[in-house]
């Protein structure tokens, strides 16, 4: 175990200079800003349109005095539930047209500073709204909550409501922590899937080199295995580090608002730990797969053929994970928390929302046994077909199975 | 501790339907240069990646330096594989020490060894370089050191000679000898005759999966009758009966295997017919032709079997 230790050590410090060091490095760091940078210009954009869009305006066309009555209804209700919770009114004099030609008019009149979708007219006590159906139907409950309003102008003040504040209750709590679950097993996926990949194509330089046969002569193929998984792993925190650091230093400086996540059931000191340890299984798990499976292609080509059913499969274990994520408790949840490649992203939701720990620790050592399981027969398969070791001729299966776990 | 570098019996690896290696016994001593000859596709690589533990053989044991887990003195081991191998980013002085490195010696100990080594061998001036801008003899000489930088008790070498030029050919065998006045056992394998001749106290010849020949250079060569060449004045007369079957002729001379009853006979033979001998000489064949007949006899033996096999 300790010459283990020690040649993926070995094999692992190699690995992780020669990445970090080259020109390739500081690409892959960039890599996830230019998307990002392209998510944050379409989503200003997109938002800028969907704000436009999302802002109709009302000509009020009613007698002076009931139109002032209605605007000024429309601006208390704005005071309670929010500029964007009433429609936007304009008052609009009578033109000395017949009215439904005005109406007409004010409906297919475009301008920059107004954009009708439908007009109020008649009086406070008989309105009418003259629109295209889905406007109308969007939006009269509330032309009607402030048409009350107005008619009640010179009523007494309704009766005060008397609040109670409690920290939470039971169905927001739940309901929160589903987000925080939800969300944390999304950036898990995402960084497992931006990273993992990379792993498929790591022993194809040892292979093209020549330089297998001396690392095989040397050391376990466990080793080499187990080395390069960590190596690649390092880099991956280096750069999530880098990419996180980046992030907020860019929020901080944009002054934006840290966005308020509910917190988790096990707090929020113990669900980041546990996220960077099921992130760090994750990763071993899968890149221990996709080394194995990576190791068996000799050529790049073949690596880009294997890497689209990898990624697939990745798919595959985040569905199941998401899935289960809103079953706590329930057969499928239980089943994605103890199947090996989907337990890291099923455990960290069940961090957000049950506060036990030590199913975790269980769950951690669960994963790392998987993992050092995956290695040796990725190992043995390796060397069986790759250098080329298998024994020929056996039949019996308890021996092929046996020879996986026993060093020759 | 054992007297013995390598002790393998009855080593046999299959790929496929065919036997690549078929049963060898092996046994090489300690302190010695042993050379394993064979024609290409013989089994010679495959047998030494079997000693070495890169696989595991089909059937039979080995054991490496007393252990029958290679890996486990895998410290005290040099090997250099036929297919040369380096990382091409790495720099010369740093390949040398991570081969070191693999090997159990620590990194730090290992960049100045490398170092040193470099100077010695002429290529202090490119240490700091990248393998990638080295020659072709240049990366060999690094990879070899890389075999030597941790100073194993056992050196393999997979066709070492291969690809070098006859100055670092020179160079490679004066190397080879140092290690061995060291009391290293250096193994190498080869198709080129003269290097064995020159190095190897002890040989194997492999053909066809099998060793056929193992032992000193001397049993070798004395596996074969020495060959007589003789020329004479007269081309005809009854001593020609004298001469023994399968003598070539070329003009006046005949060349033809030295007899089981000596010279003597057949010089009193040639004297009494007045062949007039001009000259007569007797030369004991060199390893060269003990090879061709030991691998050809062995291959032809394959082939015959391979076609009686096809029959059945």
């Amino acid at each position: 175990m300790k010459e283990l230790i020690r040649a993926s050590w070995v094999i692992g410090r190699r690995d992780f200079v020669a990445v970090i060091f080259s020109k390739a490095f500081f690409f892959f760091l960039l890599g996830p800003i230019f998307p990002l940078a392209i998510g944050v210009a379409a989503g200003s954009i997109g938002g800028q349109v969907s704000r436009d869009i999302d802002r109709p305006q009302f000509a009020v066309l009613l007698p002076d005095d009931q139109g002032h009555h209605v605007m000024r209804a429309r601006g208390d209700l704005a005071r309670f539930l929010g500029a964007r919770g009433v429609p936007d009114l304009v008052l609009v004099a009578r033109d000395g047209q017949p009215l439904a030609d005005q109406i007409d008019s004010l409906l297919n009149a475009r301008t920059q500073s107004k954009n009708f979708v439908a007009v109020l007219s008649g009086t406070l006590d008989k309105p009418v709204l003259t629109g295209p159906q889905s406007q109308i139907d969007r939006w009269q409950g509330r032309l009607k909550l402030v048409l009350e309003k107005a008619r009640a102008q010179n009523r007494p003040v309704p009766v005060p409501l008397e609040t109670q504040v409690v920290a939470s209750s039971s169905g927001t709590t739940e309901q929160s922590r589903l987000v925080t679950a939800q969300l944390g097993q999304a950036v898990l996926v995402l960084l497992t899937m931006l990273l993992a990949g990379m792993v498929l194509s790591n022993l194809v330089e040892e292979k093209t080199n020549k330089i297998i046969e001396i690392l095989a002569a040397a050391v376990p193929i466990d080793a080499i295995f187990m080395g390069k998984l960590l190596a690649m792993l390092a880099m991956a925190i280096i750069g999530i580090s880098v990419w996180g650091l980046l992030g907020i230093g860019v929020f901080a400086l944009a002054g934006g608002n840290t966005p308020i996540l509910p917190p988790p059931a096990t707090g929020w000191l113990v669900f980041i730990a546990l996220g960077i340890a099921y992130f760090a299984m994750a990763y071993l798990l899968l890149g221990s797969l996709f080394l194995g499976i990576g190791a068996m292609a000799t050529t790049v080509r073949e690596v880009q053929t294997l890497s689209m059913p990898a990624t697939m499969g990745q798919i595959i274990v985040f569905f199941l994970a998401a899935y289960a994520v809103t079953r706590l408790g329930e057969p499928v949840e239980i089943f994605a928390a103890v199947f090996p490649f989907s337990s890291p992203f099923a455990m960290l939701a069940r961090a957000a929302q049950l506060p036990d720990i030590w199913p975790h620790l269980l769950a951690i050592g669960w994963q790392f046994f998987w993992t050092l399981i995956i290695i040796r027969v990725g190992a043995r398969i390796f060397r069986r077909n790759v250098l080329k070791s298998g024994r020929a001729g056996s039949k019996n299966r308890l021996s092929v199975w046996k020879r996986m776990f026993v060093r020759s | 501790m054992t007297s013995n570098a390598i002790e393998a019996r009855g080593l046999v690896k299959i790929f496929g339907k065919q036997r690549a290696v078929d049963g060898i016994d092996l046994t090489i001593k300690r302190g010695s240069i042993f050379g394993i000859l064979g024609p290409n596709g013989a089994g010679k690589t495959t047998m030494l990646r079997m000693l070495l533990g890169i696989i595991d053989p089909d059937e039979g044991t080995r054991t490496l330096l007393g252990s029958d887990t290679p890996l486990s003195v895998a410290h005290q081991i040099g090997y250099l594989p036929e297919e040369r191998g380096l990382y091409p980013s790495m720099k010369a002085f740093e390949a040398i020490a991570f081969m070191g490195a693999l090997r159990g010696l620590p990194i730090a100990e290992g960049r100045k060894r490398a170092l040193q080594m470099l100077g010695e061998h002429g290529l202090g001036a490119v240490a700091e370089k990248q393998v990638r801008m080295l020659s072709k003899g240049m990366a060999q000489t690094v990879q070899l050191l890389g075999t030597l930088v941790h100073e194993p008790q056992l050196i393999v070498l997979d066709e070492p000679f291969s690809g070098l030029d006859a100055l670092n050919q020179a160079k490679l065998e004066r190397l080879i000898r140092a290690q061995a006045d060291h009391g290293v056992t250096v193994i190498f394998s080869t198709h080129v005759i003269a290097h064995a001749e020159r190095l190897c106290e002890d040989i194997a010849i492999v053909a066809g999966g099998k060793i056929p020949f193992h032992g000193g250079v001397s049993a070798a060569r004395d596996r074969l009758r020495p060959q007589v060449r003789l020329e004479t004045r007269r081309l005809d007369g009854p001593w020609r009966a004298a001469l023994p079957a399968g003598t070539q002729a070329q003009g006046h001379f005949w060349n033809f295997t030295l007899p089981e009853s000596g010279v003597e006979p057949l010089l009193i033979a040639l004297v009494e017919g007045d062949a007039g001998i001009e000259s007569l000489s007797i030369e004991r064949p060199g390893l060269h032709d003990a090879f061709v007949a030991i691998a050809g006899d062995e291959a032809a033996r394959q082939l015959r079997e391979e076609k009686e096999e096809l029959a059945a």
